[in-house]
């Protein structure tokens, strides 16, 4: 493991891995005056799972923004795959939270997963039989085939998620990013779409980094967690951060992580009127609707 | 009965139909070619959720045809002219669906008033003035089915050219710009070609009726299907079928075009509606096997 330039580093950051698909060194976010997050050191390798939290307005979709190059750092340097980010890069795949497509859509199930394959070239689309074998691939391997050519505005939320996920892999990409893909989805398709994309990085060796508001739906295949929150941050596994102690220290007053069941409960961060989605009014809700071991029922 | 046999021969009349045929020859080849510009642009229309963009494009393009026709610098140009403005200042205020719509609805009655100013102004005939409105008859001369035609072609190539980012960015704006899919531009690029195909419509259908060929055939269309290859190819042949058809009966009539081809256009929609229906209740939604009880 080689540094490039070890003064350039702030004392105490980790130097990125020989195997990272990105690494975010010193990386500051800022619009105006106003600071998101600063000295972030993130570095995502191979088949690494990582869950991004934290409170609304910390900055948590803004970093998957620039990771796809649609806003520049204001400080710091970000690389993907060592080279500098772009935009449209097709080795990142992008999954959004879910919209209920309407009937103003003229696509099938496939042909949404075709617009991952080739939306972005220009003309119009012909048909090629290597195109529809890898949509066909790309179905079965999202467990979509049987409504392959069911309208997409006729598909339940979480069976358009199964295909968000589809289209994101057609890239053949390196990392997945995710944006609260699993917000609106029953508990049922929380849990099948998150063991989907888990299922996939394992299988393609994906860095993930995946946005929510709510880690109990993933925490048991996270690798890491990432915490952001009053401009500040916490890496690390899922015991070293969901703890009292450091959640308390990040954002400056006292908060609460209550362990229950196999799932994590953070009470007391509740900032602004929005109130934060980890609050216990979110998580207790979802705590309804399951059975004790955790399954949705 | 006489008063009754009027009434109808006002409507439908017939008599040396095959001279008026001739006669109106250009306006039937005008549209064909409406219809196939219309139907493919309003499949677009449809997935970006713009039929109201396309009602205040008409009312501005309304505007630019009185004014035209008031200065004398011709209707064509005038509407086309209130057209592309009107598309410009949408596509670039309105990027988000709510400020689109207020900008629309700020748009839409400022453009008809000013048209009603120029028509009140105009010291000519008033079917005339009429006509930018609801539509006219009068004969499509080989000049202006020479520009109708290019415009139509410069819309139909210019839709061919972005055809599959347009359609990425239209169903899922926030992937296509992630993949790198210039959805800012497209949305630009889309709208200026949405305000040459509305100054077009609005030559033949007039400008308040313009809704039942950009945006009813693409809606018919869809209640039959979802494949990108057939939504596009059946929303223009309703779009023919209304306007060809609608011309051809409106020929012996006193009576304008519109109705004929908004009537024409709005029944197609119905049949589709019900085939849809009847269609749902036998379970025929593309599904190999029956969906799963949890759906999320």
């Amino acid at each position: 493991m080689t540094l490039p330039d070890p003064t350039s580093r702030p004392a105490g950051a980790p130097a990125a891995p020989a195997d990272a698909v990105l690494a975010l060194r010193n990386a500051t976010l800022g619009f105006g005056s106003r600071t998101l997050w600063s000295g972030l050191d993130l570095a995502v390798t191979a088949g690494e799972f990582i869950a991004v939290i934290g409170a609304n307005g910390s900055g948590k979709t803004s970093l998957l923004k620039v990771i796809l190059g649609q806003q520049r750092l204001s400080g710091g340097t970000a690389r993907f795959l060592g080279a500098p980010l772009r935009r449209g890069n097709r080795r990142i795949g992008y999954i959004p939270q879910q919209k209920l497509a309407d009937d103003g859509t003229p696509l099938r199930a496939r042909d949404l997963v075709g617009l991952g394959i080739s939306g972005h070239r220009f003309g119009v689309p012909l048909p090629s039989a290597s195109r529809r074998h890898q949509v066909d691939e790309l179905l079965a391997a999202v467990g979509a085939t049987r409504y392959a050519d069911a309208p997409i505005s006729s598909l339940s939320g979480g069976e358009q998620q199964r295909l968000r996920v589809g289209q994101a892999l057609a890239g053949n990409p390196s990392l997945l990013l995710c944006d609260e893909p699993l917000l609106s989805l029953d508990l049922n398709y929380q849990r099948t779409v998150s063991e989907l994309i888990d299922t996939q990085r394992r299988a393609r060796d994906l860095g993930v980094l995946f946005v929510t508001h709510d880690i109990n739906p993933i925490l048991d295949m996270v690798d890491r967690v990432l915490y952001l929150a009053n401009g500040r941050f916490r890496i690390g596994t899922p015991d070293e951060v969901l703890q009292s102690s450091v959640l308390s220290a990040l954002y400056g007053s006292p908060v609460d992580v209550i362990r229950t069941r196999g799932r994590v409960i953070v009470v007391g961060t509740a900032d602004g009127s929005h109130g934060h989605p980890d609050a216990t009014g979110e998580t207790a809700h979802h705590d309804r609707h399951l059975t004790p071991d955790g399954q949705a029922s | 009965m006489t008063a009754d046999a009027d009434f109808w021969s006002q409507i439908f009349n017939f008599t040396n139909y095959g001279e008026l045929l001739v006669l109106l020859q250009n306006s039937i080849i005008a549209g064909a070619v409406l219809g196939v510009v219309g139907g493919l642009i309003g499949v677009f229309v449809m997935s970006r959720d713009m039929a109201f963009a396309v009602h205040g494009i008409s009312e501005l393009s309304f505007a630019g045809a009185s004014a035209g026709l008031l200065f004398g610098v011709g209707v064509v140009e005038g509407s086309l002219v209130g057209s592309l403005v009107a598309a410009a200042l949408i596509g670039l205020l309105g990027t988000r669906a709510r400020d689109r719509n207020s900008i629309i609805a700020v748009l839409m009655p400022f453009g008809l008033g000013l048209g009603i100013l120029c028509l009140a102004l105009y010291p000519g005939r008033s079917a005339n003035k009429f006509g930018l409105l609801t539509g006219q008859i009068v004969a499509v001369d080989n000049p202006r089915l020479g520009s109708l035609i290019a415009i139509s072609i410069v819309v139909v190539v210019g839709l061919a050219v972005v055809w599959r980012p347009l359609m990425f960015a239209s169903v899922d704006v926030d992937v296509a710009s992630a993949r790198g899919v210039p959805t800012r531009f497209l949305s630009l690029y889309f709208m200026l070609l949405l305000g040459l195909a509305v100054a077009v419509s609005v030559q033949v259908v007039g400008s308040l009726l313009v809704l039942s060929i950009l945006v009813t055939p693409a809606a018919a269309a869809l209640r039959l299907s979802s494949s990108p290859v057939l939504v596009p190819l059946l929303s223009s042949v309703f779009a023919v079928v209304s306007l060809v058809g609608g011309i051809m009966l409106a020929l012996g009539g006193s009576v304008p075009i519109s109705p004929y081809v908004t009537t024409i256009s709005f029944l197609i929609y119905v049949v589709c509606r019900v085939i849809a229906a009847l269609r749902k209740r036998h379970g025929n939604s593309g599904r190999t096997v029956d969906p799963l009880p949890a759906r999320g």
